[in-house]
């Protein structure tokens, strides 16, 4: 625009020095967020920020509600990203060479080896952090309609967030890397027990297919590595950010966190430093509500106990996100990221031990592989999706351990998940399994009948049990919940500290023979 | 669409279903027809036609000194020949269970990823291997044997040169 009257080099110069500032307003529309409006517009003008509502509920900012742990996913999933990119300046995804190129990262790349321990570290923490954010949403019954689908998307993060770690594991090309691929390769080809002991094999493999789309060959080598670099740092971390927006998008549609139908009375008045709630009256209304169909979680709510999410959500998640980063560097610092020998397809690490999370299912897995590896997680998976479709009450959503039962019911089934697992283990690792007391038994009945089968079967009597005692389809889903997370927890930890050369019992590494 | 009397049409009501455009419809379904087609005909690339790996067909020659019973493993290979009175035979060293190399013992072999025990033939005696070691194709020829580890034969199959 030009000024009346002034010449146009004068003009110019001023265009000139105005240039920065509405460089800036033109990229942040809205101003500083002082007021409630501009905290709105800080939001709801800005693309990423807009996936959270413009404001949050006092609830979903008390700590104790979320512990912040699906923050912390995602900020482990950002370290990863980071660092990823960088590892990738200098990763060479080819056989041997790979090998050659972590050795470069770890020895000689300028902070190489503390950019590789972050990756690895925020890695762990990312899959402890997702398990533990589905525990925090299991036991609050944040599960519950309207939050299904977000459930499953949760799930559909789980799995690629295991899938993520598993390709990773592959790439550095060592002894540890190349033969926890091929355990994981075997058992995607493990429906072939199934299929040869009923003798379709032939005409039917879909466990052979699985290998071959995995490895694109028939062994560990070029291909297999290429393939799980692809789906290491393309394929997996686009579906993640994709499920990631989806699944937080969700929180904001679905009426923000689970929270209990007396919210208000629960979090009394705010603080008198808190940021008052609603200082000024809406100058806009919402013309599209008038012809959107359908229920919105928030038709028929009380009134909103609401502050702007700029700053109080922001900064929490800013907090959170520093917390993560802050203990995956001091990990980092401490402990360096495994390397082994070069790979070597004729003498298998012994023990070979996949990551520490897959090592509860390589305990079983040493038992029958279909079992372990598929049929156990496949039944684990479709119990978890049917939780929100099966359990329709509303007594308790929004309160750690809510429903009926409560917190005595989970601290019994934590003796009960703990105890079944225990005596199951000790029992098979003193006295054998089926074909130590039967030698001719069919194959069909060991790969059927796991250790992992007869804890799922426990587990579910118990559970059942439960619903009948309570009558209520919550209180067996909480009993449930917990045995497996404690049947996770016992056969991890037997399958990392206890499983010595040859998978045999130990008490401690000390005692492994020398070989 | 049908007018009722007495309630006026609204634009938020649907639109009534036989104005919709026969062609829109064909050509939207076309295009989900194409589509499912694309991705199925995508689906068939990563399925490798041919395999990569090695050949796995070798000639080798069994030390002259080899006991009757004991396993040669040629280098790099995953096959243990072995030379006895009946003739010359060779077991893979692959495990049933998940693919580990197993090594062979006196009594049979051992696995060292999970444990499984095979008898001297190749049969699971514990462990959650779910069938026997194969028995590899082997032919004799003068001082040296031609292995294909692709090929299995019948357990208990020994060749005589």
């Amino acid at each position: 625009m030009r000024r009346d009257g002034a010449p146009a080099l004068g003009q110019f110069a001023h265009n000139l020095r105005e240039a920065p500032r509405r460089l800036r307003e033109a990229a942040v529309r809205g101003g500083r967020p002082t007021t409630d409006r501009t905290r709105s517009t800080f939001v709801f003008n800005n693309v990423f920020l807009h996936l959270h509502a413009v404001r949050t509920h006092r609830w979903s900012l008390r700590w104790t509600t979320t512990a912040g742990l699906g923050i912390a996913s995602v900020a482990a999933f950002l370290i990863t990203l980071v660092t990823g990119i960088l590892l990738m300046f200098y990763y060479k995804p080819y056989p041997d060479v790979a090998y050659d190129s972590m050795k470069d990262i770890h020895f000689v790349v300028p902070t190489g080896r503390f950019v590789r321990n972050l990756h690895r570290w925020a890695a762990n923490v990312m899959v402890v952090a997702v398990i533990l954010h589905m525990a925090r949403t299991f036991y609050t019954a944040a599960y519950r309609a309207p939050r299904e689908f977000n459930w499953l998307v949760g799930m559909a993060l789980l799995v690629t967030t295991l899938g993520l770690s598993f390709t990773g594991y592959l790439l550095p090309w060592d002894q540890l890397a190349y033969w926890a691929i091929t355990i994981g390769a075997n058992i995607a080809q493990s429906p072939r027990e199934v299929t040869d002991a009923l003798g379709v094999t032939q005409a039917f493999d879909p466990g052979g297919l699985q290998r071959l789309l995995l490895l694109g060959s028939d062994t560990v080598g070029e291909e297999a590595l290429i393939r799980f670099y692809l789906l290491h740092v393309i394929l997996l971390p686009l579906i993640a950010g994709m499920l990631m927006a989806v699944h937080i998008w969700r929180i904001r549609k679905d009426g923000g966190l689970a929270k209990p139908p007396d919210v208000d009375a629960r979090l009394g008045d705010p603080p008198p430093a808190t940021y008052p709630v609603f200082t000024e009256a809406p100058t806009k209304t919402y013309h599209l509500a008038a012809i959107v169909r359908g229920r919105t979680p928030a038709v028929g709510g009380g009134p909103e106990n609401t502050v702007p999410s700029m700053p109080h959500l922001f900064y929490a998640e800013a907090a959170v996100l520093m917390l993560t980063l802050l203990i995956c560097m001091a990990l980092s610092l401490v402990s360096d990221a495994p390397l082994k020998e070069l790979a070597n397809p004729l003498v298998p690490e012994n023990p070979a031990k996949a990551p520490w999370y897959f090592l509860g299912l390589q305990e079983l897995v040493a038992f029958s592989a279909f079992m372990g590896g598929i049929g156990i997680p496949t039944i684990v998976l479709v119990g978890l999706g049917l939780i929100p479709f099966l359990d329709r009450e509303q007594a308790g959503t929004g309160v750690w351990f809510g429903g009926p039962g409560g917190w005595p019911l989970v601290r019994n089934s934590i003796a009960v998940g703990f105890a079944a697992a225990l005596i199951l283990e000790s029992f098979a690792i003193q006295f054998g399994w089926l074909r130590e007391w039967v030698p001719g038994i069919p194959q069909l009945v060991i790969t059927a009948v796991n250790p992992g089968t007869v804890l799922t079967f426990v587990y579910a009597a118990y559970s059942l049990w439960l619903v009948r005692l309570f009558n209520s389809a919550r209180a067996g889903a909480l009993g449930l919940f917990t045995c497996f997370l404690c049947g996770f927890v016992v056969l991890t930890v037997i399958g990392t500290y206890f499983r010595g050369p040859n998978w045999q019992f130990y008490w401690s590494p000390a005692d492994w023979p020398v070989h | 669409m049908t007018v009722t009397p007495g309630h006026p049409r609204s634009r938020l009501d649907p639109e009534p279903v036989p104005r919709r455009d026969f062609l829109g419809l064909l050509s939207f379904w076309t295009m989900a027809t194409t589509l499912l087609f694309a991705t199925l005909g995508m689906l068939r690339m990563p399925r490798a036609a041919v395999l990569p790996s090695p050949s796995k067909k070798f000639r080798v020659a069994i030390p002259e000194a080899l006991p009757p019973g004991e396993a040669y493993v040629p280098p790099g290979r995953t096959t243990a020949i072995f030379r006895d009175a009946q003739g010359t035979y060779a077991i893979s060293i692959v495990c049933t269970h998940l693919g580990c190399i197993v090594k062979p013992t006196p009594d049979g072999f051992e696995c060292p990823c999970h444990g499984s025990v095979f008898a001297r033939d190749g049969a699971v005696v514990r462990g959650p291997a779910p069938q026997p070691l194969s028995w590899i194709k082997v032919e004799a020829g003068g001082g040296t044997v031609v292995v294909d580890e692709a090929a299995t034969v019948a357990a208990g199959t020994k060749v005589t040169a």
